[in-house]
């Protein structure tokens, strides 16, 4: 027995509770904090289904943090009060199939969550969207983001690169009929509620992320790529449409607005910037 | 190689220059990088104290510092280029120049040799190479500060096209070409580093130190080391490719019609994906580098300090491998809302959950390692304690972000930043300090204060979780992060307030490794002298003296005859056998 063994036992049991009563505690605050509702207010619909996956885990991971810091805390509490070792080490055999518990429990927890909960939710965000969907085109630039609508001919106008310039920041062709009766917006996206809308999103400098918080919605916009997905409002409102991946100087400052209107606003809102 | 070295470790006694600074004596090489990781460590940590100041007080001005930054902090206030200049340096210094030189190029250097009973390295020259091509490396990264625009600011992932034109940024400018040269030479030097370390485990182990009775740090080594070996050449590749790129018109990343300030690049055909991907086949094998060895010297503590053998070594030890082949193949899932195909991205998804079944493992086998022990609360037992509550949590954390359905709303929010900054911020800090505790009187045969390491114990562990835990909840609430601040978005007025206690916390935290520092240097000189086996370990760096001579044994090197962790063994006199004692002593149990 080494000169740090038993002779101090009694500080060092002390020690130890109270190293065991912060792990205790840590567990007991990660948990109690997870358990509060963080994420801003829900308003689309698969949103839902993102929700759900983060509620799985949150439950999930809250009790096993909750039992691990458990267990970690009474082996740290209880090894400071002995004065010889109570088990030593187990056959391989027996290390083996301990190992099975933290495998089962993880292929349940970890891959049962994102097969059972997460792939549905996965697939149907960028699965095709329904054919009734109202097309939005949004271009992201440093530090804005520019938006289209095909107009009432459900077509949008060719763009040309050699024609982008400071006046015409979406390089639009204005010989092509087709772009005629499209509306042309700025860092505003008007769009009616329960109804699916499609994003075609571009960006024409740096990547750029399109991110609905309180719509579940983060896409990155790449040069050089139409990447598309849709989602369906659930609240009317208007809800804040910041950058998520870095752009630039201007990164913290480039934010839009989904304006999310009731059916009959909504066209009232294409009537009055139909532009001809 | 081995016919240079003497048998008895008998060296003649050579100059000043050739002993401590181009010395090719591995504990001297391992040191050197202790130091330059220390060092750039405080840098890395001024950054970020800078970029905190202004999270917490946003519109506030700083004359003294405007005095010190005239450019970045022109008249004492932030200039948004400038916090994002911080932000990348902070994070291309700490993960490469500070945790990897740290773990890798201390301990890895430090410890190698010393616990698998060779004299030094395979390659000595080459070791002292490395060293000697990582000091450029990080004047590079430090002097692009200086350079016209600052230093590079399209984070330490560097993504085009923000990083490949000047037009993008000002830290696009020379700063990013700076950048880039600083990694090449850092790549040149770890490459060295890596083939050192993977030969000599290989080859140089001593008699009876076969691979299943290598200690768990030395297995970790082993396995980071491989990893950087595998996964930094296309990372190699693809910063030429960047610098081609910036300098030579092509377009490897970028694609046509770019627009930038009235001016249309003639780039075309590129895409800025194709640099995730490389940048990722690295970046998530690299965090593999970094967490493996703090999991080694995490693990290598607990026998220690418990009196018992590590739980599972060979089911932890088959983990580490399966978690080191997986760590190659899921670096999709920083790319799950990049753009990247859908399909391929729920296969990184289902890839990436499978590594936590191994980590599970390792997880349930550190708790089990405790099980019945009998504990002894030093201070490098405090911080290994610490790894293991960062990693739970860290871990945890990690499940909702592999999982690309949840990571839709997660994904570039401070809940990743918190995430790995617990697991390659906060589980190798823990363990880069448990390391230091207890090897130090190998090193310097001295004890660090034990009063002292305590005290940093418990300013460094609770500030630190404090820190990132909040993290995770602000990025639950949807914090974008890289924002320079957060006046815009009405969504995020709550969390305004909790910046300034992370601010202060982060100040503790900072001011709490000046203790540590100030302590690791006093006790080279004055710390209490180390008996030769202080901590009564099993493993062979303690059955020589300390500081250990040049070729680590005046006689012959020590056979082995049993695995690391024999503690307690039964019918034993001591508590502890050492891997060098005879089987007709004490029974061997593994």
């Amino acid at each position: 027995m080494g000169e740090n063994g038993g002779c101090r036992r009694g500080t060092a049991s002390a020690e130890s509770l109270f190293l065991a009563i912060v792990v205790w505690l840590i567990g007991i605050i990660v948990v109690g904090l997870g358990a509060r509702q963080w994420l801003p207010e829900l308003a689309s619909d698969h949103g839902a289904g993102i929700d759900r996956m983060l509620t799985y885990i949150l439950y999930c991971v809250g009790g096993l943090l909750l039992i691990g810091h458990g267990l970690l805390g009474w082996f740290l509490w209880k090894g400071a009060g002995r004065d010889r070792i109570s088990f030593r080490m187990a056959e391989h055999r027996v290390e083996r199939n301990w190992s099975l518990i933290p495998m089962i429990v993880m292929a349940l927890v970890a891959e049962g969550g994102v097969l059972v909960l997460g792939l549905p939710v996965w697939a149907k965000i960028y699965g095709p969207p329904p054919a009734d969907s109202i097309v939005v085109e949004v271009t992201g630039e440093q530090f804005a983001w520019n938006i289209r609508y095909p107009g009432a001919d459900g077509k949008f106008g060719k763009q040309e690169a050699k024609l982008l310039s400071l006046d015409n920041p979406l390089g639009l062709d204005s010989k092509d009929p087709d772009g005629k009766d499209d509306i042309i917006g700025l860092n505003s996206i008007h769009v009616p509620i329960h109804k699916p809308i499609k994003i075609r999103l571009k960006s024409k400098d740096v990547l750029h992320s399109f991110y609905l918080p309180h719509l579940r919605v983060k896409q990155d916009a790449v040069p050089g790529m139409t990447i598309e997905f849709w989602f369906v409002p659930t609240k009317k409102g208007n809800f804040e449409l910041p950058c998520a991946e870095l752009c630039g100087l201007g990164h913290y400052e480039m934010g839009g607005m989904l304006i999310v209107q009731s059916e009959e606003e909504f066209t009232k809102w294409l009537e009055e910037n139909k532009n001809g | 190689m081995a016919d240079h070295v003497p048998a008895h470790g008998a060296h003649p006694r050579q100059s000043f220059l050739r002993r401590y600074v181009f010395s090719t004596d591995h504990k001297v090489i391992g040191l050197q990088y202790l130091v330059t990781s220390m060092a750039m460590a405080l840098v890395g940590g001024l950054l970020v104290m800078l970029m905190r100041m202004q999270l917490a007080w946003p519109h506030s001005s700083w004359p003294l510092l405007g005095k010190l930054f005239p450019v970045g902090m022109e008249g004492g206030l932030m200039k948004p280029e400038f916090y994002l200049s911080l932000m990348t340096m902070h994070g291309t210094i700490m993960v490469f120049f500070v945790v990897s030189l740290a773990l890798l190029g201390g301990f890895g250097n430090f410890l190698i040799p010393l616990q698998i009973g060779a004299r030094d390295m395979a390659f000595p020259f080459l070791n002292m190479l490395s060293f000697w091509i990582m000091v450029p490396a990080c004047l590079v990264m430090l002097g692009s500060f200086l350079v016209e625009g600052g230093a590079a600011a399209a984070g330490w992932t560097a993504y085009p096209p923000l990083s490949a034109i000047a037009e993008a940024i000002p830290g696009s400018q020379m700063g990013q070409t700076w950048w880039i040269v600083g990694m090449a030479l850092f790549i040149a030097s770890f490459t060295m580093g890596g083939l050192n370390y993977v030969t000599t485990i290989l080859n140089m182990r001593t008699k009876g130190m076969s691979l299943m009775r290598m200690p768990i740090t030395i297995w970790s080594l082993f396995l980071a080391s491989l990893l950087g070996l595998l996964a930094f050449p296309p990372l190699t590749a693809a910063a030429v490719m960047l610098l081609m790129d910036r300098h030579a018109g092509t377009s490897f990343f970028l694609p046509s019609g770019l627009f930038f300030g009235n001016k249309l690049m003639e780039h075309s055909g590129g895409t800025p994906l194709l640099w995730q991907h490389l940048f990722w086949f690295l970046g998530h094998p690299e965090v593999y580098v970094l967490i493996l060895p703090a999991l080694g010297i995490t693990l290598e503590m607990l026998p220690v300090f418990t009196r018992k053998p590590l739980f599972g070594y060979r089911m932890t030890v088959y983990s580490l491998v399966t978690i080191s082949f997986l760590g190659m193949i899921v670096w999709g899932h920083h790319m799950y809302v990049s753009g990247m195909s859908p399909y391929v991205g729920e296969i990184f998804a289902i890839g990436t959950l499978t590594i936590t079944l191994p980590s599970a493992i390792v997880g349930m086998n550190m708790l089990a390692s405790l099980w019945g022990g009998l504990l002894r609360l030093r201070t490098p037992m405090l911080f290994s304690i610490g790894s293991i509550v960062f990693f739970g949590t860290g871990g945890f954390g990690g499940i909702f972000l592999g999982n690309a359905t949840s990571d839709i709303q997660l994904h570039d929010t401070y809940f990743v930043v918190g995430h790995f900054h617990l697991m390659i911020g906060g589980v190798t800090l823990m363990a880069i300090f448990a390391g230091c505790y207890y090897w130090f009187p190998k090193m310097f045969g001295r004890m660090m204060n034990e009063k002292l390491g305590k005290l940093h114990f418990w300013l460094t562990m609770p500030a630190f979780y404090g820190i990132f835990l909040a993290m995770h909840y602000i990025g639950l609430a949807g914090t974008p992060r890289r924002y320079f601040n957060f006046e815009r978005y009405e969504f995020l007025a709550n969390i305004r307030e909790p910046q300034v206690w992370i601010t202060i916390a982060a100040f503790l935290l900072f001011i709490g490794q000046f203790l540590f520092l100030g302590n690791f240097f006093a006790s080279i000189f004055r710390g209490r002298p180390a008996p030769v086996n202080p901590w009564e370990a099993a493993t062979l760096e303690w059955t020589t003296p300390s500081p250990a001579p040049h070729g680590n044994w005046e006689g012959e090197i020590p056979e082995v005859h049993r695995w690391a962790y024999d503690y307690n063994v039964p019918g034993a006199s001591s508590d502890c056998t050492a891997q060098s004692v005879p089987a007709q002593s004490v029974p061997v149990t593994l």
